[in-house]
Protein backbone atom coordinates (compact mmCIF):
# COMPACT_ATOMS: atom_id res chain seq x y z
CA UNK A 1 0.00 0.00 0.00
CA UNK A 2 3.03 2.84 0.95
CA UNK A 3 4.86 1.35 -2.03
CA UNK A 4 1.98 2.64 -4.76
CA UNK A 5 1.08 5.76 -2.42
CA UNK A 6 5.03 6.45 -2.96
CA UNK A 7 4.61 5.82 -6.89
CA UNK A 8 1.30 7.67 -7.41
CA UNK A 9 3.45 10.76 -5.88
CA UNK A 10 6.45 10.10 -7.77
CA UNK A 11 4.45 10.06 -11.34
CA UNK A 12 2.91 13.81 -10.04
CA UNK A 13 5.84 15.32 -9.05
CA UNK A 14 8.04 14.62 -12.07
CA UNK A 15 6.04 16.88 -14.40
CA UNK A 16 5.18 19.52 -11.73
CA UNK A 17 8.77 19.63 -11.15
CA UNK A 18 9.75 20.00 -14.66
CA UNK A 19 7.53 22.39 -15.44
CA UNK A 20 8.65 24.39 -12.79
CA UNK A 21 12.30 23.73 -13.59
CA UNK A 22 11.32 25.09 -16.80
CA UNK A 23 9.15 28.38 -15.66
CA UNK A 24 12.56 29.02 -13.77
CA UNK A 25 14.91 28.61 -16.74
CA UNK A 26 13.03 30.44 -19.53
CA UNK A 27 12.86 34.16 -18.33
CA UNK A 28 16.43 33.68 -17.79
CA UNK A 29 17.29 32.57 -20.65
CA UNK A 30 14.60 35.07 -22.34
CA UNK A 31 17.19 38.40 -20.41
CA UNK A 32 20.28 36.61 -21.99
CA UNK A 33 18.97 37.34 -25.68
CA UNK A 34 19.79 41.02 -25.28
CA UNK A 35 16.95 43.83 -26.05
CA UNK A 36 19.48 47.12 -27.64
CA UNK A 37 17.52 50.51 -27.37
CA UNK A 38 17.74 53.09 -30.09
CA UNK A 39 16.80 56.27 -29.62
CA UNK A 40 15.43 58.43 -32.75
CA UNK A 41 15.13 61.47 -33.47
CA UNK A 42 11.56 61.35 -34.84
CA UNK A 43 8.83 58.47 -35.75
CA UNK A 44 9.83 58.59 -40.00
CA UNK A 45 13.61 57.56 -38.65
CA UNK A 46 12.34 54.87 -37.07
CA UNK A 47 10.18 53.10 -39.21
CA UNK A 48 13.11 53.46 -42.18
CA UNK A 49 14.97 51.58 -39.48
CA UNK A 50 13.06 48.82 -38.59
CA UNK A 51 12.18 48.27 -42.67
CA UNK A 52 15.51 47.89 -42.95
CA UNK A 53 16.62 45.74 -40.54
CA UNK A 54 13.92 43.93 -41.58
CA UNK A 55 15.18 43.90 -45.60
CA UNK A 56 18.37 43.62 -44.90
CA UNK A 57 19.88 39.90 -44.90
CA UNK A 58 22.52 38.91 -41.93
CA UNK A 59 25.55 37.12 -43.99
CA UNK A 60 26.67 34.93 -41.20
CA UNK A 61 23.86 33.29 -39.97
CA UNK A 62 22.45 33.12 -43.53
CA UNK A 63 18.19 32.90 -43.36
CA UNK A 64 17.80 35.74 -40.76
CA UNK A 65 17.51 39.32 -41.16
CA UNK A 66 19.98 41.27 -39.02
CA UNK A 67 16.67 42.28 -36.75
CA UNK A 68 16.28 38.76 -36.26
CA UNK A 69 19.61 37.26 -35.50
CA UNK A 70 21.36 37.52 -32.74
CA UNK A 71 25.18 37.23 -34.03
CA UNK A 72 27.88 39.55 -33.56
CA UNK A 73 27.62 40.75 -37.28
CA UNK A 74 24.39 40.93 -36.99
CA UNK A 75 24.50 43.48 -34.16
CA UNK A 76 26.97 45.41 -36.09
CA UNK A 77 25.01 46.01 -38.89
CA UNK A 78 22.29 47.02 -36.36
CA UNK A 79 23.97 49.37 -34.80
CA UNK A 80 26.10 51.02 -38.40
CA UNK A 81 22.21 51.00 -40.00
CA UNK A 82 21.12 52.82 -36.98
CA UNK A 83 24.20 55.57 -36.72
CA UNK A 84 23.43 56.01 -41.01
CA UNK A 85 19.63 56.40 -40.08
CA UNK A 86 20.11 59.02 -37.68
CA UNK A 87 22.45 60.49 -40.03
CA UNK A 88 20.15 61.37 -42.00
CA UNK A 89 20.48 58.72 -44.74
CA UNK A 90 17.41 57.26 -47.21
CA UNK A 91 16.30 53.67 -47.13
CA UNK A 92 18.31 53.31 -50.73
CA UNK A 93 21.40 55.16 -49.07
CA UNK A 94 21.94 52.68 -46.48
CA UNK A 95 21.25 49.92 -48.78
CA UNK A 96 23.34 50.94 -51.55
CA UNK A 97 26.19 51.11 -48.13
CA UNK A 98 25.76 47.61 -47.20
CA UNK A 99 25.04 45.95 -50.87
CA UNK A 100 29.09 47.50 -51.46
CA UNK A 101 29.84 45.59 -48.26
CA UNK A 102 28.48 42.49 -48.46
CA UNK A 103 27.13 42.27 -52.15
CA UNK A 104 23.36 41.83 -53.49
CA UNK A 105 23.38 38.78 -50.56
CA UNK A 106 22.17 41.13 -47.85
CA UNK A 107 19.60 42.38 -49.74
CA UNK A 108 15.87 40.19 -49.54
CA UNK A 109 14.47 41.66 -52.57
CA UNK A 110 17.49 41.25 -55.02
CA UNK A 111 17.68 43.52 -58.48
CA UNK A 112 17.54 42.36 -61.73
CA UNK A 113 21.66 41.82 -62.42
CA UNK A 114 22.85 39.28 -65.48
CA UNK A 115 22.84 36.80 -63.21
CA UNK A 116 19.37 36.79 -61.97
CA UNK A 117 17.65 37.45 -64.98
CA UNK A 118 16.40 34.20 -65.28
CA UNK A 119 14.79 34.10 -62.27
CA UNK A 120 12.99 37.82 -63.60
CA UNK A 121 12.30 36.33 -67.07
CA UNK A 122 11.55 32.62 -66.39
CA UNK A 123 8.43 32.37 -65.41
CA UNK A 124 7.64 34.50 -68.36
CA UNK A 125 9.60 32.79 -71.17
CA UNK A 126 7.13 29.21 -69.22
CA UNK A 127 4.15 31.33 -69.63
CA UNK A 128 4.32 32.13 -73.11
CA UNK A 129 5.75 28.95 -74.35
CA UNK A 130 3.17 27.14 -72.25
CA UNK A 131 0.80 29.18 -74.47
CA UNK A 132 2.54 28.89 -77.54
CA UNK A 133 2.64 24.76 -77.04
CA UNK A 134 -1.60 25.42 -76.24
CA UNK A 135 -1.76 27.09 -79.68
CA UNK A 136 -0.14 24.54 -81.21
CA UNK A 137 -2.17 21.90 -80.01
CA UNK A 138 -5.56 22.88 -80.74
CA UNK A 139 -4.15 24.25 -84.70
CA UNK A 140 -3.28 20.75 -85.13
CA UNK A 141 -6.39 18.91 -83.43
CA UNK A 142 -8.10 21.69 -85.54
CA UNK A 143 -5.87 20.12 -89.08
CA UNK A 144 -7.09 16.95 -87.83
CA UNK A 145 -10.94 17.04 -87.68
CA UNK A 146 -10.55 18.84 -91.39
CA UNK A 147 -9.02 15.75 -92.70
CA UNK A 148 -11.53 13.92 -90.87
CA UNK A 149 -14.20 15.69 -92.03
CA UNK A 150 -12.91 15.23 -96.41
CA UNK A 151 -13.07 11.37 -95.93
CA UNK A 152 -15.54 11.04 -93.99
CA UNK A 153 -17.62 13.79 -95.67
CA UNK A 154 -17.58 11.24 -98.77
CA UNK A 155 -18.79 8.11 -97.08
CA UNK A 156 -21.75 9.87 -95.97
CA UNK A 157 -22.64 11.01 -98.58
CA UNK A 158 -22.28 7.79 -100.69
CA UNK A 159 -24.42 5.81 -97.34
CA UNK A 160 -26.77 9.07 -97.78
CA UNK A 161 -27.10 8.40 -101.42
CA UNK A 162 -27.43 4.25 -101.01
CA UNK A 163 -30.34 5.44 -98.31
CA UNK A 164 -32.43 7.77 -100.01
CA UNK A 165 -32.08 5.86 -103.38
CA UNK A 166 -33.58 2.31 -101.33
CA UNK A 167 -35.97 4.39 -99.75
CA UNK A 168 -37.51 5.36 -103.47
CA UNK A 169 -37.53 1.85 -104.42
CA UNK A 170 -39.60 0.97 -101.92
CA UNK B 1 10.33 15.69 -91.77
CA UNK B 2 7.17 15.88 -89.16
CA UNK B 3 8.71 13.08 -87.31
CA UNK B 4 11.73 14.53 -86.60
CA UNK B 5 10.15 18.17 -84.90
CA UNK B 6 8.16 15.43 -83.34
CA UNK B 7 11.44 13.70 -81.64
CA UNK B 8 12.73 17.44 -81.09
CA UNK B 9 9.32 18.37 -79.13
CA UNK B 10 9.30 15.40 -76.71
CA UNK B 11 13.03 16.24 -76.17
CA UNK B 12 12.89 19.58 -74.42
CA UNK B 13 11.14 17.89 -71.25
CA UNK B 14 14.47 16.08 -71.22
CA UNK B 15 16.94 18.96 -71.91
CA UNK B 16 15.02 21.14 -69.06
CA UNK B 17 15.63 17.86 -66.35
CA UNK B 18 19.27 17.75 -67.97
CA UNK B 19 19.93 21.55 -66.91
CA UNK B 20 17.78 20.77 -63.82
CA UNK B 21 20.39 17.82 -62.64
CA UNK B 22 23.21 19.98 -63.28
CA UNK B 23 22.29 23.40 -61.23
CA UNK B 24 21.43 20.66 -58.40
CA UNK B 25 24.36 18.70 -58.64
CA UNK B 26 26.46 22.15 -58.69
CA UNK B 27 24.64 22.92 -55.53
CA UNK B 28 25.45 19.66 -53.29
CA UNK B 29 29.38 20.71 -53.94
CA UNK B 30 29.42 24.79 -53.57
CA UNK B 31 29.31 25.73 -49.61
CA UNK B 32 26.57 28.68 -49.56
CA UNK B 33 28.39 30.12 -46.45
CA UNK B 34 30.58 31.27 -49.01
CA UNK B 35 30.37 34.49 -49.91
CA UNK B 36 32.19 36.29 -52.87
CA UNK B 37 33.59 39.42 -51.79
CA UNK B 38 32.10 42.32 -53.60
CA UNK B 39 35.56 44.31 -53.40
CA UNK B 40 37.78 42.16 -55.48
CA UNK B 41 38.58 44.34 -57.77
CA UNK B 42 38.57 47.25 -56.16
CA UNK B 43 40.88 49.64 -53.38
CA UNK B 44 41.05 48.77 -49.86
CA UNK B 45 38.84 51.11 -48.38
CA UNK B 46 40.15 53.96 -46.44
CA UNK B 47 40.42 53.25 -42.78
CA UNK B 48 42.65 54.14 -39.70
CA UNK B 49 43.05 51.39 -36.87
CA UNK B 50 45.72 51.51 -34.32
CA UNK B 51 48.47 49.44 -34.42
CA UNK B 52 47.86 46.34 -31.92
CA UNK B 53 51.32 46.68 -29.72
CA UNK B 54 51.01 50.56 -29.75
CA UNK B 55 47.47 51.87 -29.63
CA UNK B 56 48.20 55.50 -30.29
CA UNK B 57 50.10 54.89 -33.06
CA UNK B 58 47.74 54.16 -36.29
CA UNK B 59 47.35 52.90 -39.95
CA UNK B 60 46.12 53.78 -43.01
CA UNK B 61 45.90 52.36 -46.70
CA UNK B 62 49.33 53.39 -47.19
CA UNK B 63 50.59 50.50 -45.86
CA UNK B 64 48.73 48.28 -48.78
CA UNK B 65 50.68 50.29 -50.94
CA UNK B 66 54.28 48.59 -50.77
CA UNK B 67 54.23 45.33 -51.78
CA UNK B 68 51.71 42.04 -52.61
CA UNK B 69 50.56 40.97 -49.72
CA UNK B 70 47.93 38.56 -47.34
CA UNK B 71 45.09 40.37 -44.86
CA UNK B 72 44.45 37.95 -42.55
CA UNK B 73 41.74 38.75 -40.41
CA UNK B 74 41.61 36.57 -36.52
CA UNK B 75 40.56 36.90 -33.63
CA UNK B 76 41.39 34.77 -29.93
CA UNK B 77 37.56 33.38 -29.74
CA UNK B 78 37.96 31.81 -33.21
CA UNK B 79 39.11 27.72 -32.86
CA UNK B 80 40.01 27.87 -36.35
CA UNK B 81 42.25 30.95 -36.05
CA UNK B 82 44.15 28.74 -33.36
CA UNK B 83 44.87 25.74 -35.64
CA UNK B 84 45.10 28.45 -39.58
CA UNK B 85 47.92 30.69 -37.06
CA UNK B 86 50.81 27.95 -37.14
CA UNK B 87 50.68 27.54 -41.23
CA UNK B 88 50.81 31.55 -41.09
CA UNK B 89 53.92 31.21 -39.14
CA UNK B 90 55.31 28.97 -41.77
CA UNK B 91 54.56 31.20 -44.43
CA UNK B 92 55.90 34.28 -42.96
CA UNK B 93 59.04 32.12 -42.59
CA UNK B 94 59.18 31.84 -46.08
CA UNK B 95 59.10 35.03 -46.63
CA UNK B 96 55.29 35.82 -47.86
CA UNK B 97 54.18 39.53 -46.36
CA UNK B 98 51.19 39.63 -43.81
CA UNK B 99 49.22 41.90 -42.47
CA UNK B 100 47.07 41.06 -39.58
CA UNK B 101 43.84 42.33 -38.58
CA UNK B 102 42.84 41.41 -35.07
CA UNK B 103 38.42 41.64 -35.10
CA UNK B 104 36.25 42.21 -32.48
CA UNK B 105 38.58 40.82 -29.70
CA UNK B 106 39.59 41.31 -25.99
CA UNK B 107 43.32 43.36 -26.39
CA UNK B 108 45.01 41.75 -23.37
CA UNK B 109 44.07 38.18 -24.83
CA UNK B 110 44.92 38.98 -28.88
CA UNK B 111 48.21 39.84 -26.76
CA UNK B 112 48.65 36.84 -25.04
CA UNK B 113 48.24 34.81 -28.51
CA UNK B 114 50.21 36.79 -30.30
CA UNK B 115 53.49 36.64 -27.54
CA UNK B 116 52.63 32.56 -27.16
CA UNK B 117 52.23 31.54 -30.35
CA UNK B 118 54.47 33.71 -32.46
CA UNK B 119 53.58 36.63 -34.41
CA UNK B 120 53.89 35.82 -38.24
CA UNK B 121 52.32 39.43 -39.08
CA UNK B 122 54.67 42.59 -40.49
CA UNK B 123 51.46 44.81 -39.07
CA UNK B 124 48.69 44.46 -37.07
CA UNK B 125 45.66 45.66 -36.74
CA UNK B 126 43.37 46.64 -33.69
CA UNK B 127 39.75 46.62 -35.09
CA UNK B 128 37.98 46.76 -31.59
CA UNK B 129 34.45 47.25 -32.75
CA UNK B 130 34.73 45.77 -36.32
CA UNK B 131 34.49 48.49 -38.23
CA UNK B 132 36.74 48.04 -40.63
CA UNK B 133 35.69 44.34 -40.56
CA UNK B 134 32.50 46.04 -42.03
CA UNK B 135 33.93 48.17 -44.22
CA UNK B 136 35.72 45.13 -45.60
CA UNK B 137 32.63 42.54 -45.92
CA UNK B 138 34.20 40.80 -42.95
CA UNK B 139 31.20 38.32 -41.90
CA UNK B 140 33.45 35.98 -39.53
CA UNK B 141 37.23 34.35 -38.83
CA UNK B 142 39.70 33.85 -40.28
CA UNK B 143 39.52 35.24 -43.44
CA UNK B 144 42.26 36.58 -46.05
CA UNK B 145 42.55 39.30 -48.49
CA UNK B 146 44.94 38.73 -51.07
CA UNK B 147 46.21 42.31 -52.03
CA UNK B 148 48.54 43.64 -54.53
CA UNK B 149 51.32 46.37 -54.47
CA UNK B 150 49.08 49.02 -55.43
CA UNK B 151 46.43 48.26 -52.72
CA UNK B 152 43.85 46.52 -55.03
CA UNK B 153 42.20 43.50 -53.00
CA UNK B 154 42.30 40.30 -55.91
CA UNK B 155 40.52 37.74 -54.18
CA UNK B 156 39.46 37.09 -50.89
CA UNK B 157 39.62 33.66 -48.76
CA UNK B 158 36.70 32.65 -46.65
CA UNK B 159 38.17 30.06 -43.54
CA UNK B 160 41.51 28.90 -42.62
CA UNK B 161 44.33 28.69 -44.66
CA UNK B 162 45.99 25.21 -44.67
CA UNK B 163 49.07 23.38 -46.49
CA UNK B 164 46.38 21.64 -49.00
CA UNK B 165 44.29 24.73 -49.76
CA UNK B 166 47.54 26.69 -50.06
CA UNK B 167 49.53 24.60 -52.44
CA UNK B 168 45.92 23.84 -54.45
CA UNK B 169 44.77 26.73 -55.16
CA UNK B 170 45.76 30.17 -53.08
CA UNK B 171 49.34 29.78 -53.95
CA UNK B 172 48.85 30.21 -57.29
CA UNK B 173 46.01 33.25 -56.76
CA UNK B 174 49.42 34.71 -54.66
CA UNK B 175 52.00 34.34 -57.10
CA UNK B 176 49.62 35.71 -59.94
CA UNK B 177 49.56 39.20 -58.62
CA UNK B 178 51.93 41.74 -59.24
Amino acid sequence: MSTYKNRCFNTITLPVLLFAIFYLISPVSNAAGSIESFEFDNAQKEDVFHDLTKQLRCPKCQNQNISDSNAELAKDMRNKTYELVQSGQSKDQVIDYMVARYGNFVRYDPPMTPATIFLWLGPLLFIMFGVWFLFRLSKRSNEQDSSFDELESQRLKDILEKETSSNKES
Amino acid sequence: MADKRRILTLLIPLIIFLMACFFLFKGLYTDPRKLESVLVGQDVPEFNSPDIYDLEKSHGTEIFKKQKLLLNVWATWCPTCYAEHQYLNQLAAEGIYIIGMNYKDNHTKAIKWLTDLKDPYKISLFDKDGMLGLDLGVYGAPETFFIDSTGVIQYRHVGDINAHNWKNELSAIYENME
